[in-house]
């Protein structure tokens, strides 16, 4: 078995502030993880806000230097400092979809020409037609079609329509990992299933492996293979997705669980948390504790 | 029964269109299309809908956030705020000044827009909050630092910058700015998309809290039905720039009458599910060229010729609830929602 993605005992510490103070924060603390070439995977991270998810996402693309640990890719260190053909190579092959699409886009360029510089950049090509025909390509793959993108800007577009066209421009190409940081956040319900299946599909017909992160459990149970679940920059629950979701362990895990919102109440605003679970779950905050393995094949983490 | 002045907003026949002209060819995108509705004070109003359906659109409007191309081209948005009534489809920006924040107040889609990226956050409080709030400070430091504490936020986050908190924290903070001055009137766009199902839960109670605390009453958009069923006291459901449903939450969830608001509220994935729940047939519409009669016909599984050629008329199909459809008596709830016992009465 060759690995695609090796995270090793990873960790990263931010400092802020200047002439207020120094403050550092440790936004991921010792994560290590794996996926394998031959089996692509979605591999979904869950969590706290503010856990530390997207810093991860950023060091494994490359984008941040891990204060600690290595992240090899096919067996080569990530290097954010390495020449400037050997990144590129890189960004060909573990392609970025991010949070926020109105962040993603550049407000004063239209939409096309930033799916244009990933296709010249990558396809090492300039030709208009090829150029135009990558992008159609990967614009149908979403549900979107390069006539109805061309000639706009960002703002012209919803939501739902900048997130699906920030996928279309990652699929251009034809990366073999995506990371794709909370992609379906801001869709309705059927679009959601609709670029959720996308990425279903490009799992099994294209053989792309995806880090999927999100607030959304339903579409982490429905298409994750492996999950792990993070607290305040520490993985606490790791496992196959449904032996998690259907029977968490950690106390944090089963708060996350028993917070989705549901609709068997409508209308009589159920928004309350149970005090006793919140306190089990805010008791391992701060405690480094240890991930240990269990015999249905998931790591959680204890504490002595 | 309904008072006059009970009534805090109240829209009528709004249509907003994006009018752009690309290169001497005119496009019109009919984004907000002849939209009805009244809010009462203290009341929490939801909008759902699809993608691209005028939600945010509409709440521009309403939020007095109006810029070129999108243009008010019928109708009125009327307030009847504490300082005097105002209708902001006519207002001054003079006088619109004097109502935002303190009165009225936006969050936006998509958090980082209002957030100035080389300005500390605590700065950006400062900018938008200190003369609504009349304090200056540590008094006005400690106000901030409590209600930022509410949002489980540390008072350190007014030292940072934008880039240095996460995306759900970058969320809180907007949140933050838009109630710390208790507004009366308080729009948000997608306000919890970005938090864990843990926070969100308490940034929902926060918003609740402060309605309650204040009377002050809240529309706010999402896409996730779980927050509407918890936290609207009504429910208004969008499609193709028009409002085609809406009631008591309890009812619209229970007894829909309009199909698409059935679909709505039957497709929200659940944990557990391995099966995809059935979607809708076609393509969302074009907002620039939409289905002539009721917009919803090419994707209806009710639909019948009538449809495709006249326009369905809002009208009253249950007390509160009102539903724009042809066939609204054969809408059956799609439920896959088991409603607890003496949900229907
Ligand atoms: N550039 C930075 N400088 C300083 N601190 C940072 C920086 N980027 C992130 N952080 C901090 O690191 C922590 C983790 O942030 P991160 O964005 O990884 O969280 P997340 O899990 O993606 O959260 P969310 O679900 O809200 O997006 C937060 O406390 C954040 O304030
Ligand atoms: N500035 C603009 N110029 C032109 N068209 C626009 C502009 N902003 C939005 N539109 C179009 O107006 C329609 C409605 O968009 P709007 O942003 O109101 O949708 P939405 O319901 O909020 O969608 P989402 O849930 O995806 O955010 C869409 O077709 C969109 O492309
Ligand atoms: S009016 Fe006709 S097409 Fe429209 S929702 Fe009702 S049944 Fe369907
Ligand atoms: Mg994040
Ligand atoms: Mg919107």
């Amino acid at each position: 078995m060759t690995t695609l993605l090796d995270v090793r005992n990873v960790s990263k510490r931010f400092t802020m502030g200047g002439i207020f103070g120094r403050k550092t924060i440790d936004a991921v603390m010792d994560a290590s993880f794996s996926l394998s070439s031959e089996n692509p995977e979605i591999f979904t991270i869950i969590g706290e806000s503010g856990s530390g998810k997207t810093t991860l996402a950023r060091m494994i693309l490359g984008l941040e230097d891990p204060t600690e640990g290595d992240i090899l890719f096919r067996g080569e260190k990530v290097d954010r400092h390495a020449g400037r053909a050997e990144r590129l190579k890189f960004m060909s092959r573990v392609q970025p979809v991010f949070q926020n699409p109105f962040e993603a886009f550049n407000p004063l360029k239209e939409i096309e020409r930033y799916l244009e510089s990933t296709a010249r950049r990558f396809l090492g090509t300039s030709d208009k037609a090829a150029i135009d025909k990558a992008m159609d390509d990967s614009l149908q793959k979403v549900g979107l079609s390069l006539k109805e993108v061309r000639g706009r800007f960002p703002h012209e577009m919803s939501g739902g329509q900048l997130q699906r066209c920030a996928i279309a421009r990652a699929l251009i190409p034809n990366p073999p990992l995506l990371i794709a940081d909370e992609p379906v956040s801001m869709v309705d319900a059927s679009l959601r299933m609709s670029i959720v299946n996308l990425l279903k599909s490009l799992r099994d017909d294209l053989k792309v492996s995806v880090i999927y992160i999100t607030h959304d459990l339903a579409t982490a149970y429905y298409i994750s293979n492996r999950l792990i679940i993070m607290q305040r920059g520490r993985i606490v629950e790791m496992g196959d997705a449904r032996t998690v979701l259907d029977n968490p362990e950690h106390a944090y895990s089963r708060l996350l669980k028993a917070s989705v919102l549901s609709t068997d109440h409508a209308g009589a605003g159920k928004l309350e948390t149970d005090p006793g679970m919140l306190d089990l779950a805010n008791d391992s905050v701060g405690r480094a504790g240890e991930l240990v393995a269990r015999p249905d094949g998931r790591h959680v983490r204890v504490y002595a | 029964m309904t008072q006059e002045n009970d009534i805090i907003l109240q829209v009528e026949g709004l249509k907003a269109y994006y009018q752009m002209n690309y290169f001497g060819v005119n496009r019109e995108v009919r984004a907000v299309d002849d939209i009805t509705m009244t809010m009462r004070k203290n009341e929490v109003y939801g909008i759902a809908g699809e993608s691209s359906s005028g939600k945010t659109s509409f709440i521009k409007v309403l939020a007095a956030a109006i810029r070129p191309p999108l243009r008010v081209v019928e109708g009125t948005v009327k307030y009847n705020f504490k300082n005097g009534p105002i209708d902001v489809t006519t207002a001054s920006p003079e006088q619109i000044e004097t109502v935002r924040w303190k009165h009225l107040s936006y969050i936006m889609q998509g958090s980082m827009s209002v957030l100035n990226p080389v300005r500390r956050i605590g700065r950006t409080f400062q900018d938008f909050a200190q003369r609504p709030l009349g304090l200056s400070g540590r008094a006005f430091e400690d106000r901030v630092v409590k209600h930022l504490a509410r949002l489980n936020l540390p008072a350190d986050v007014l030292k940072a910058y934008p880039h240095e908190l996460s995306g759900g924290m970058r969320q809180r903070v907007t949140i933050g700015l838009a109630t710390v001055c208790h507004p009366e009137f308080i729009i948000a766009d997608e306000p919890t998309t970005a938090l864990d199902v843990v926070v969100q839960k308490e940034v929902l109670s926060l918003i609740r809290d402060i309605q309650k605390e204040m009377g002050a009453s809240v529309v706010f958009v999402t896409h996730d039905m779980s927050v509407h069923a918890n936290v609207a006291d009504r429910v208004g459901i969008i499609y193709a720039g028009r409002l085609v449903e809406e009631g008591p939450t309890r009812q619209m969830f229970f007894t829909p009458k309009h199909p698409y608001t059935a679909h709505l509220v039957a497709s929200l994935p659940r944990i557990g599910d391995t099966q995809q729940r059935p979607a809708l047939e076609g393509r969302p519409p074009n907002l620039a060229d939409p289905p002539q009669g009721c917009r919803f016909h090419p994707r209806c599984p009710l639909a019948v010729d009538k449809c495709r050629k006249e326009v369905p008329p809002m009208i009253e199909v249950a007390p509160g609830q009102r539903s724009a459809c042809w066939r609204w008596e054969d809408v059956k709830p799609l439920v896959n929602i088991a409603a607890p016992a003496g949900a229907m009465a």
